[in-house]
């Protein structure tokens, strides 16, 4: 999708986030001087292209007592990892899912798949369940876990670029 | 805090989804069984107390033009606190998180252009002498990832 100066403009207003009122789009239109109309029609451009994934609430997964979670990693066979990433994607306590490239001698994971849970045995249980899934199909694996956040800044584009 | 019931609606409905169109958040409310004050009212609170970490619109970063890589180093504990300054001062990197293996800072790097990813992360290996592992996605296995409130 082609995206002008404008849509450029909405996505630097709304990435941080919609304000809580009554009438969010009106008040986003108005401070970048377009009509609500116009920008009701762009946001469905661009959910339509895929441009927008979804428009929605993302709660705080420690709040809500998801307090474990583990970049599990995998190597798995190359002539399977499609379907099988699939699979592993599909499990409901995955967030994210990608094939990688491994970068060996020093890595030889190639599927990454992010486990939450509520607690490190759990996190480890279903662990399990994605090594039973893979089978002979996985070589070896690991899983590691963050001890530190050193920086969460997120993307952001400039509205003039 | 604690959540009442209509808080875990809330929650377990906006993941869902949110309307693009005149008055979303009456339509949400009435589709709720509650009054926009109420919704409104609340989802400041959640934000507020950090419960919610963001409302709004999520964008695939790769529609808008830009590139990403996953990247790892091996640091020495010693050296780990002069790295992390190196590599945080980079507007690149968009997130770092220290993790237990031998591989222990992982971090994202966000540029406009796919060629800007490896003169980041080459100058990042000229900067701090460690390589810098990279793991662009090759494919990605995305399916709707919910949290039960």
């Amino acid at each position: 999708m082609s995206m002008d100066a404008t849509d450029r403009r909405i996505i630097a207003a709304t990435q941080g986030g919609l304000p809580l009122v009554a009438e969010p789009y009106v008040a986003v239109a108005d401070a970048l001087g377009i009509d609500e109309t116009d920008l009701l029609d762009r946001l469905t451009n661009m959910q339509a292209s895929g441009v927008i994934r979804r428009i929605a609430l993302a709660p705080n997964h420690y709040a809500l007592g998801m307090t474990a979670n583990g970049m599990s990693v995998w190597d798995v066979d190359d002539e399977k990892i499609g379907s099988l990433g699939r699979q592993v994607g599909a499990l409901e306590f995955v967030s994210h899912c990608y094939e990688r490239p491994r970068s060996l001698p020093d890595w030889p994971y190639n599927l990454f798949a992010m486990i939450h849970g509520t607690s490190s045995e759990e996190v480890e249980a279903l662990r399990a369940q994605i090594e039973k899934l893979l089978g002979p199909a996985c070589t070896s694996h690991d899983i590691l876990y963050s001890t530190d956040i050193l920086k969460k800044t997120g993307m952001r584009i400039s509205p003039g670029a | 805090m604690k959540l009442d019931a209509t808080d875990r609606l809330i929650l377990n409905h906006l993941q869902e989804g949110f309307p693009i169109g005149p008055s979303p958040f009456a339509t949400t409310a009435s589709e709720l069984g509650i009054t926009q004050t109420d919704l409104l009212e609340r989802l400041e609170r959640l934000k507020s107390d950090r419960i919610i970490t963001r409302f709004g619109p999520f964008f695939d970063a790769e529609a808008l033009g830009g590139a990403f890589c996953l990247c790892a180093m091996a640091i020495p504990e010693e050296e780990f606190g002069a790295v992390v300054t190196k590599v945080n001062a980079r507007i690149e990197v968009a997130h770092n998180y220290k993790r237990t293996h031998r591989l222990n800072m992982w971090f994202v790097l966000a540029t406009e252009t796919v060629q800007e990813i490896s003169h980041v992360a080459d100058d990042i290996e000229a900067d701090t002498g460690h390589r810098v592992h990279r793991f662009p996605k090759l494919q990605e296995f995305f399916i709707r990832f919910r949290v039960a409130a």
